[in-house]
């Protein structure tokens, strides 16, 4: 680096070997004391983080449009159509809520390293979401004979967009699971590494509590 | 940082693949980074082309395109352009323009070539996200312009696709064009938001030793604010454009008053991204300007903390300001008045970074190359685009000029002679790092100078006839009689734009004569601090031989008792002692 010069004009090149490599900094040369230890965050944490933030902007204006029309209008449901089925529902969170302790107990076995538990675990959230999907379709069904499709004015639009968005979310989550379940198998997931397993509980869980947040909305 | 990374870099330089892996599905940021570049300036002729012809149209009503006779019906009638098709190409040119030129240049290109370089690492942190963000970010593009060749024509609501022009065939005549409209930007959201994860996690976590994040060059302190406004923009509007989709498609009634909508939501569901979108559009453009300011001033950049944390003011701000762009819809006027406050509010971190660009040319030994003229520019074009907002965000101020050309010329004035000044300065000042080779200074002058006053002659008439009354995307000007003594104005603004388009070649010349056959670039061809003039031109795979430490922040010029008038961010010590 003996060629650097005060000069103002910087077509004035260094005659430098464009190739030569950097030299290297010895520790005794000052500068931080510590080299920095690894980040205190994982990349993969943050990156579920951010994708969290952005599903939630995502939702947030579906939300938004669902509100406008609901503060909007004088009935909701509007007269003549159906109110949307509580029972069923409620039995459905309650479905879908426990796919999250599953989900959460399989966190807990990879943590031990238990490899089974994992794997049983695993498929048990599949099935809890499994059949939350399936009960919902079939209600839909029933709604669709009671009158109720997405062009019914802004109440059948709203509805079956939001609710219809989560659970592409949910049948999405899903097949990330089974994702986790192929390399699960092959053996991937260690008790101190299982960044995989992690980020996908993070986002069922999330997608679980979308659930009640719009079934506290949109339902009642 | 560490062993992991290191021999991550060594695995690269050991396995250098072939043709396709190289540069086609290259997981190197700095491939990704040129592919977006490449890429954008293939669809900035596109976004070109078709401005030239609105120009054509509001100087030359009705009369034939040159050189366009080839056109098939029902496009062009043998050169002449029809009110749908007018109404498409100005559609089409601030799509493009905004969507697939200015934000993939400034943040795709840039943002990645630049992320890892200035931070001192060896790559993003999850390359095969970044590889699979170019192909979908090209996949939307393809998508996008292969609308213009459905039956029916491209999109022709506006750029805004206000409801219910956008949301029912019956109003504009296009039908797949606007879908495919609608799931090129969906799908661009998804390259985008892959794009904006990597970026800030790259940043959080990845940063050198000894750089910590008020070291960081602010041209990366730009592209992180950047990330997170895509992060949390682009999804609102693709939920928005999925009740748009929905309601052409599906025959819900999001935005149809007919069945129950409300086209009003679709705006604020629009701007509420839109107006994030526009600081998306010009901070990079700042934080490119604040680089190439400092090193051709040779001096450290006045106020450096101020300038990072109005960025991040800008970033919230940003958010509570789209109101207005809507004071013209009936909204109530106590909300007008928030909005207005707000938006006057946000022009004074804008200030603050105007006020410390000028401190820092402010007694410099200023040097006027390529890339610091178009840094001036961006400056001087910044500070008129943006006083003539100012003369917008007053309610009583906009209920005049709103729709009219005064609104073309400020966004022309914000996005041209901002962000494509700041592209320009950015490309002129990198490509030794990016391609190895020095680009022609003398080409480069002369593509300065005719851009900005070819620029100029274009652009700043708008504001005159939009006093005057004239009104936006308008198909014939001369059908209203009040508007005919302003038009000499739009023949000079057209001849104008010929000319702008014109001084085009020369730098689409320059580039690719440089890429090939210009001087062969030294390490540090400007003398500048920041980290990515440490790697080798142009970088290997892995960027650097030895992950650099930093000991300093990145615009030492001119230190006091140092022998020469830069000191690197790597370079340890005090510097005289260091320097062999």
């Amino acid at each position: 680096m003996a060629g650097r010069q005060n000069t103002a004009v910087a077509h004035d090149y260094v005659e430098d070997d464009v190739r030569t490599p950097l030299r290297v900094v010895e520790p005794s040369e000052g500068g931080p004391r510590n080299p920095p230890a690894a980040p205190p965050v994982s990349n993969a944490r943050i990156a579920i983080a951010m994708f969290l933030v952005a599903e939630s902007m995502f939702f947030a204006g579906l939300v938004g449009a669902y509100l406008v029309f609901r503060v909007g209008s004088v009935a909701w449901p509007p007269p003549g159509l159906p109110a949307l089925p509580l029972g069923v529902t409620w039995f459905n969170t309650i479905l879908l809520f426990a796919s999250g302790g599953t989900m959460v107990a399989a966190l807990r076995a990879i943590r031990r390293d238990d490899q089974a538990s994992l794997r049983r675990f695993l498929w048990w959230s599949v099935a809890l979401g499994g059949v939350f999907v399936g009960v919902q379709g079939l209600e839909w069904v029933r709604l669709v004979h009671h009158g109720l499709t997405l062009s019914s004015g802004p109440y059948g639009g709203t509805f079956y967009t939001l609710i219809g968005t989560h659970a592409a979310h949910v049948a999405g989550a899903m097949l990330w699971i089974l994702f986790v379940l192929g390399a699960a198998a092959r053996g991937r997931y260690t008790r101190q590494q299982h960044d995989g397993v992690e980020v996908c509980v993070v986002y069922w869980l999330y997608v679980c509590a979308l659930w009640g947040l719009l079934f506290g909305l949109v339902y009642h | 940082m560490s062993e992991a990374a290191a021999a991550h870099g060594h695995e690269h330089e050991h396995h250098e693949g072939g043709f396709v892996s190289t540069y086609l599905f290259s997981m190197d940021h700095k491939m990704i980074g040129k592919q977006f570049l490449l890429l954008s300036l293939f669809m900035m002729i596109i976004g070109g082309v078709l401005a030239l012809m609105v120009r054509w149209q509001l100087a030359y009503p009705e009369e034939p395109v040159p050189g366009m006779a080839w056109v098939p019906e029902p496009y062009l009638y043998e050169g002449i352009i029809p009110p749908e098709t007018y109404n498409m190409l100005f559609t089409m040119h601030a799509t493009i323009m905004i969507f697939f030129v200015v934000i993939p240049i400034l943040v795709g290109a840039f943002g990645n070539f630049l992320i890892p370089l200035m931070i001192g690492t060896r790559d993003m942190a999850f390359p095969v996200l970044n590889m699979l963000s170019f192909w979908i970010a090209a996949l939307a593009g393809v998508i996008m312009v292969s609308s213009f060749f459905v039956e029916g024509g491209a999109s022709a609501g506006g750029w805004t696709a206000y409801a219910p022009l956008s949301a029912a065939e019956v109003y504009t005549g296009v039908g797949l064009g606007q879908d495919l409209w609608i799931i090129s930007l969906v799908v661009l959201g998804i390259s985008s938001m892959m794009g904006s994860i990597n970026y800030i996690t790259t940043i959080i976590n990845m940063r050198a030793p000894g750089m910590t994040m008020f070291r960081m060059p602010l041209v990366i302190w730009s592209l992180f604010i950047t990330a997170i406004l895509l992060l949390l923009a682009l999804p609102e509007l693709t939920a928005a454009m999925a009740m748009l989709l929905f309601d052409r498609r599906f025959g819900t009634s999001f935005f149809l008053p007919e069945t129950g909508g409300e086209p009003i939501l679709w705006q604020h569901l629009f701007w509420f991204f839109g107006h994030p979108e526009v600081y998306i559009l010009i901070l990079p453009g700042m934080g490119v300007a604040s680089e190439i300011l400092a090193v051709f001033s040779r001096k450290p950049i006045f106020g450096y903390r101020a300038m990072a944390m109005a960025m991040i003011a800008i970033a919230f701000l940003g958010w509570v300001v789209w109101g207005h762009h809507m004071f013209q819809s009936g909204m109530n006027p106590t909300m007008g008045m928030a909005f207005m406050t707000t938006t006057m509010v946000i022009a004074v971190p804008s200030a603050i970074k105007t006020f410390n660009w000028l401190g820092t040319l402010w007694g410099g030994s200023i040097t006027f190359q390529t890339p610091m003229l178009h840094a001036l520019a961006f400056v001087s074009m910044f500070v008129i685009g943006g006083l003539s907002g100012i003369f917008m965000a007053a309610t009583p101020v906009d209920i005049f000029i709103h729709d009219t050309y005064f609104i073309v010329g400020h966004i022309h004035y914000v996005v041209f002679g901002g962000s494509v000044f700041a592209i320009f300065g950015a490309v002129s000042y990198w490509f030794p790092k990016m391609y190895g080779r020095m680009m022609n200074e003398t080409l480069g002058k002369i593509h300065f100078f005719g851009t900005l006053i070819f620029f100029n002659i274009t652009f700043f008439p708008m504001h005159i006839i939009g006093v005057g009354g004239h009104m936006r995307r308008i198909y014939n000007p001369l059908q209203y009689e009040f508007l005919e003594p302003l038009q000499h104005w739009n023949e000079i603004m057209t001849i104008g734009a010929i000319g702008l388009g014109l001084f085009q070649i020369v730098f689409a010349v320059n580039f690719f004569y440089s890429m090939f056959a210009g001087e062969k670039a030294p390490q540090n061809p400007w003398n500048a601090n920041t980290l990515e003039w440490e790697a080798p031109t142009p970088p290997p795979h892995g960027n650097f031989v030895e992950i650099p430490t930093v000991y300093r922040g990145p615009y030492e010029y001119s230190v006091p008792g140092e022998k020469e008038d830069w000191l690197p961010q790597a370079q340890p010590g005090a510097g005289v002692a260091a320097a062999h």
